[in-house]
C-alpha cells in the first residue's frame, strides 16, 4: 500500500458528473470514468498516425541510410549508418521512396491536426493540468514511485485513479517535448519551410542534425511504445483497453494491485 | 500426384495475383495519399511561406568538398556528346513556348547578362544535404526578355539526359510554377564553386530553385518552354519523378 493518498473526488466530479459518476461492481469494485471522447478519438487516431510514420518512415530513411551531424553530409563519415530493415516493417512492404513519402507526408497532417486539437483541447478544458501535470506530492513520491516501478508493482486500487507521477512526467515528456519535437525536426528538413524557419535549423545546428534528431525522436517514440504497451498488459490489460475504447476503468478493492503479485496477495476472483 | 501439382500451381497463381493485385491496390492508394498529402503540403507552404521569402545561405567555408552528383552524370545522348565534344560552344538555350519573343541564346550571350551567385543547400530527397555555390541568371530575366503570355502558367525544363542513358529514353524533365520561377533565388547556373559547371553537376546549364528538393533542379537544360498545362508531356505529372509517383510539389 501506498501513503500517498489522491484526490479520488477531484477526478470523479468530472464534467457531466451524472451521466459519468462512479458505478459501483460486485466484488467491492468501482467503474470509474477515465476517458473523455476527445482522449480516447485522440489516442487511436494517434495511434494509426504514428505507425504509419514509423513505418513509411523507416522506408524513407532506407533510401540513404546515413546520418549526419551538422549543415550538410559527410558522406566519407557518417555518424551512423542504420542497418537494413526487413521488408515487413516498412510501408509499403518494400523499398518504394516515392510511395513512403506520399504515407508518410499525410499521414504527418493526421498527426500534427490531431495532436493540436487534443493539445489545445486538454489545455484549454484544465484536463491537461488535472490529470498530467505533477502535484507537489507527486513530486515529493518520485524516488517512492521509482521504486513501485523497479518492482513492477502498481496499485490497481483506488491509487489507480490518478496517475502516478512518473507515468505524469513520462506523459508530459511525450506530449510536449517528443512528439512536437518529431514536427519541428521533420519541418526543418522541408527546404520550402526552411525560407522561413532558418531559425528553428540553425538551433538544431543544420538539415542533416535535424534529420538526425528525427531520428532519435522517432526511437524515443518506439521505446515509449514498448513500455507503454508492456505496463498496458501488466496493469490488466482489458481493463485498460477497455476504458481506452469505453471511457470506463473498473478500481479494483482496496490493496489490490498489478501482476502476479495480485493473485498471490488476494482471494481468487479479484483478477480483471 | 497430377492434382496435387495441379492444386499447388493453381495456389501458387491465385497467391501472385493475389500479390500483384494487393501491389496495385497499395499503388492506387499511394497515388490517393500523394494527391492529398501533396494538396494540403502545398497549400499550407503557398500560405505561409512568403512569396520571396529566400532560402538559407551559407558561408564559403560552410561548401561541401563532396557535393554529391546525383541522377545523370555524364549523359550519353549523342547530341549532347557532341556539344561537350566541342567545350559546349555550339550550345542554345531555347526560351519558346507561349511567349512573345522566343530566344536562343549561347553560353555567352548568358554570361553576358547581370550574374547573381548564391551558397545554398541541395536537399536531396534520398535525404543527404551538399551545400554549394552557384552562379548564373535569373530565370525571371530571361522570362522577362522573351514576355510571358498572360496564359503561361508553368515553366518546363527539357533536358538531354536520359537516366537510362538510351539514345530514345525518356529524357529528364521538370516544371514549375510561376511562384517560384520568379523567384529572386531561382536561376539558371552555369557556374559552380567558382568553376565553370563541371559535366557531372550538369553542363552547361542547370536549374537553381532553392526551395524544394534536389530532383526539381533540373540539369543539363536544353530547352526552357513556357505552358498552360504540363499534362500532354512526358506521363502528364510534370517531371521525369514525378511521373514515377514523386509529389511534383517538392517544398518538403
Amino acid at each position: 500500500m501506498s501513503d500517498t493518498v489522491a484526490d479520488p473526488p477531484a477526478v470523479a466530479v468530472a464534467p457531466a458528473a451524472e451521466a459519468h459518476a462512479d458505478r459501483v461492481l460486485p466484488g467491492g469494485r468501482v467503474d470509474t470514468w477515465r476517458h473523455p471522447t476527445t482522449v480516447r478519438v485522440s489516442h487511436w487516431l494517434n495511434v494509426i498516425a504514428v505507425i504509419v510514420l514509423l513505418m513509411s518512415g523507416l522506408n524513407i530513411l532506407a533510401a540513404h541510410p546515413h546520418l549526419y551531424w551538422g549543415l550538410r553530409s559527410t558522406f566519407a563519415e557518417p555518424w551512423i549508418n542504420t542497418p537494413r530493415v526487413p521488408d515487413w516493417l516498412m510501408i509499403p512492404q518494400a523499398r518504394n521512396l516515392a510511395q513512403a513519402r506520399n504515407w508518410h507526408f499525410l499521414f504527418a497532417w493526421v498527426f500534427v491536426v490531431n495532436g493540436l486539437i487534443y493539445l489545445s483541447w486538454s489545455l484549454l478544458t484544465g484536463r491537461f493540468r488535472r490529470r498530467l501535470l505533477p502535484t507537489g506530492a507527486d513530486l515529493r513520491g518520485f524516488w517512492p514511485s521509482v521504486v513501485e516501478h523497479a518492482r513492477f508493482h502498481f496499485p490497481t486500487d483506488d491509487h489507480a485513479r490518478a496517475y502516478n507521477v512518473i507515468q505524469k512526467l513520462t506523459y508530459m515528456a511525450m506530449v510536449l517535448v517528443v512528439l512536437p519535437l518529431m514536427l519541428v525536426t521533420g519541418l526543418s528538413m522541408s527546404p520550402g519551410f526552411n525560407a522561413i524557419g532558418g531559425v528553428l535549423l540553425e538551433i538544431m545546428g543544420g538539415r542533416q542534425s535535424a534529420r538526425t534528431l528525427h531520428f532519435i525522436s522517432a526511437g524515443l517514440i518506439v521505446g515509449f511504445i514498448v513500455v507503454h504497451v508492456g505496463l498496458v498488459i501488466w496493469t490488466g490489460f482489458f481493463n485498460n483497453m477497455r476504458s481506452m475504447i469505453t471511457g470506463w476503468f473498473v478500481i479494483q478493492p482496496e490493496g489490490s494491485t498489478a501482476g502476479p503479485k495480485l493473485r498471490r496477495n488476494k482471494d481468487e476472483g479479484e483478477a480483471p | 500426384m497430377n492434382r496435387r501439382r495441379w492444386l499447388a500451381g493453381a495456389l501458387a497463381t491465385a497467391g501472385t495475383a493475389m500479390l500483384s493485385a494487393c501491389n496495385q491496390a497499395g499503388t492506387a492508394l499511394a497515388e490517393q495519399a500523394r494527391r492529398m498529402g501533396e494538396g494540403l503540403t502545398r497549400r499550407a507552404q503557398r500560405l505561409v511561406v512568403p512569396r520571396d521569402a529566400l532560402a538559407p545561405t551559407y558561408s564559403r567555408a560552410e561548401i561541401s568538398p563532396d557535393f554529391k552528383a546525383n541522377g545523370s552524370i555524364d549523359p550519353a545522348a549523342a547530341d549532347y556528346r557532341a556539344l561537350k565534344a566541342g567545350g559546349f560552344a555550339g550550345y542554345r538555350l531555347v526560351v519558346d513556348g507561349l511567349v512573345e519573343r522566343p530566344l536562343s541564346l549561347s553560353l555567352a550571350d548568358l554570361r553576358r547578362r547581370p550574374a547573381q551567385s548564391q551558397i545554398t543547400k541541395h536537399d536531396c530527397v534520398e535525404g543527404w544535404t551538399s551545400i554549394g555555390e552557384w552562379t548564373g541568371v535569373r530565370l525571371e530575366t530571361l522570362l522577362e526578355e522573351a514576355g510571358l503570355k498572360p496564359s503561361a502558367k508553368y515553366i518546363v525544363f527539357h533536358c538531354f539526359d536520359a537516366l537510362d542513358q538510351q539514345e530514345d529514353g525518356d529524357r529528364y524533365y521538370e516544371s514549375i510554377d510561376l511562384v517560384d520561377a520568379r523567384h529572386p533565388q531561382t536561376i539558371l547556373a552555369y557556374d559552380m564553386n567558382g568553376e565553370v559547371l563541371p559535366v557531372p553537376h550538369g553542363a552547361p546549364l542547370r536549374l537553381r530553385v532553392e526551395r524544394q528538393l534536389g530532383y526539381k533542379h533540373a540539369k543539363y537544360i536544353r530547352r526552357i518552354e513556357a505552358v498552360e498545362s504540363f499534362a500532354h508531356l512526358g506521363g502528364g505529372k510534370g517531371g521525369y519523378w514525378e511521373d514515377r509517383g514523386y509529389e511534383w510539389f517538392a517544398g518538403i
